[in-house]
């Protein structure tokens, strides 16, 4: 065998025990049935996918796909005006770069942390509007859906910024040149010249923040305080308290599914995505 | 327009470092309420008394430690191997494990170990959290050496092969020099991301293996603590300089 071969045995090998073998086990268990002390058992059965059409998973599965959306259609807006002001910036360009990555570095759990810290009744907020006089009462900002839509855009918003960004640096700027000698005004060429153009990385951004958004786990759990079920805590309570390890091994093959799904469109459509 | 776009991204950096910024100015308050009270450094020495805080630290760094080295030769080697040769099963795996959701990952590991255990009599502890940390630091350290590896020529290594070496002389003496910026930044990379995670280790931690994110989990869930800000300070000042070290040295 050629050196080569040889050096992809090692991650071969992990790959097959750490990551396919994991999933073939979670498939198998997602046909089997709940034991008695809450392990699995058979017979083998299709009851737990026909359970996920259950109105109350179901809406757990919508609530979560209009977070993901949410949470993208926010990183849109707020990323979009940024990449261009970081592609049109005469210099320091890397440093703008940086400090949109720097946070994304630091440790997704402390930034998690932030927003706890700034939102909860005696937080930073709260703390600071009741000492200006405007409120009486602590606002309830922490716990509840938009506080983990905010967590969310706050956590996934550098990988909207970055392939944006990527494109907008390639774009061709006698095009906005010419649409401005044309007569559109500055606002009319962004959103008929350069947003067009810049689709591939709308796409690739989109497709970024929303595959970790439809499985996020610890932003609903920590900034919902348990209220905001989204369908990652639905796979960890069913493996935790539930103790019904067949049905969230069907929640996490379905989620898989979408998942997987999207990926193989997007790289499709791109032929070097995430490199 | 051209004025209003400084303006907005301005705001727009507030957004992303404000909230950081402000929960480390207050990790140097007196008062453990938000009300600035005064200098003080009682919650970093607090750190240092707490031994749950000390031990979870501990158990982190042996963690990432191990994952780190693991992780980085075996990305590096793979890295290599699909240079200029793909095998679409291996990268379609690769990308996979990277997009799969966390707790998803974490329950799978979590099933695979308790069903081996069934004939090994083993138990959950620091060493599967290791092995659940080598397998999605991977993709990571793939990634990034592979973009290394796409700004060296492969005329380097076929002079070197007429010249008389070996493949693996060509590799540990030619190509390997050349890559170590990239590797470098993998493995740091690789630690951070490592030392960072909570949601697949904590379902794959034994009970004698708590990690630091597992501790700050814990105590954020009781509500906000003067002590996690300190905490969250010195992780991010620590993250912030290794990832601005593994910037400059992927830029060399």
């Amino acid at each position: 065998m050629k050196l080569r071969t040889w050096f992809l045995l090692p991650a071969c090998l992990c790959m097959a025990v750490l990551f396919a073998a994991p999933f073939a086990i979670v498939m198998a268990y997602s046909f089997l049935t709940r034991g008695s002390f809450g392990g699995i058992a058979l017979p083998w059965n299709f009851e737990n996918y026909q359970r996920l059409v259950d109105p109350l998973y179901l809406s757990i599965l919508g609530r979560s796909f209009l977070m993901a959306i949410g949470a993208t259609a926010a990183c849109l807006v707020l990323a979009f005006p940024a990449a261009l002001f970081i592609s049109q910036a005469p210099r320091h360009k890397n440093l703008y770069l940086q400090l949109v990555m720097l946070p994304f570095w630091t440790s997704f759990l402390v930034r998690t942390y932030a927003w706890i810290f700034l939102l909860r009744d005696t937080g930073l907020f709260n703390t600071a509007l009741q000492a200006l006089g405007l409120i009486h009462e602590p606002l309830p900002l922490l716990y509840n859906n938009g506080a983990v839509l905010l967590g969310l855009v706050y956590g996934y918003l550098p990988f909207m910024v970055l392939p944006i960004y990527a494109t907008l640096e390639r774009l061709d700027p006698s095009l906005v040149e010419a649409a401005a000698d044309l007569g559109a005004r500055p606002l009319t060429t962004v959103f008929r010249v350069v947003v067009p153009l810049s689709k591939p990385g709308i796409v690739a951004g989109s497709v970024l923040v929303f595959i970790p958004c439809l499985g996020a786990y610890l932003t609903p759990d920590l900034l919902g305080g348990g209220r905001t079920v989204l369908v990652g805590n639905l796979v960890q309570n069913q493996f935790t308290t539930a103790r019904d390890w067949p049905f969230g091994s069907a929640v996490s093959i379905a989620l898989m599914a979408i998942v997987t799904l999207l990926l193989v469109i997007f790289l499709r459509r791109e032929s070097e995505p995430l490199a | 327009m051209k004025r209003w776009l400084p303006v907005y991204a301005s705001a727009f950096f507030a957004f992303l470092h404000l909230p950081l910024l402000t929960l480390a100015i207050f990790s140097f308050n007196s008062s453990r309420f938000t009300h600035w009270e005064g200098f003080s450094l009682a919650w970093y020495r607090a750190i240092f008394h707490d031994p749950q805080i000390l031990e979870g630290t501990w158990n982190s760094v042996v963690i990432a430690f191990w994952a780190t080295i693991f992780s980085t030769v075996i990305g590096t080697l793979c890295a290599y191997g699909l240079w200029k040769r793909n095998s679409r099963t291996l990268t379609g795996a690769l990308y996979l494990s990277l997009v799969t959701p966390e707790i998803v990952s974490g329950i799978a590991l979590l099933a695979l170990f308790q069903w081996a255990f069934r004939f090994l009599h083993w138990q959950l502890g620091l060493y599967t959290v290791v092995l659940a940390h080598i397998a999605f630091c991977i993709a990571y350290v793939v990634i990034v050496v592979s973009a290394r590896l796409r700004t060296i020529s492969p005329a380097l290594e076929e002079a070197a092969l007429d010249l008389g070496a070996n493949p693996w002389q060509a590799f540990w003496y030619v190509t390997l020099p050349a890559l170590a910026p990239g590797i470098l930044a993998a493995a740091l990379l690789a630690l951070t991301v490592s030392f960072d995670d909570y949601v697949i280790t904590s379902m794959v931690a034994g009970v004698d293996s708590e990690t630091l994110p597992m501790v700050i989990y814990a105590m954020a869930r009781r509500g906000a603590s003067p002590v996690i800000n300190a905490i969250s300070a010195l992780i991010t000042v620590i993250f912030g300089v290794l990832i601005l070290i593994s910037e400059r040295v992927r830029e060399t």
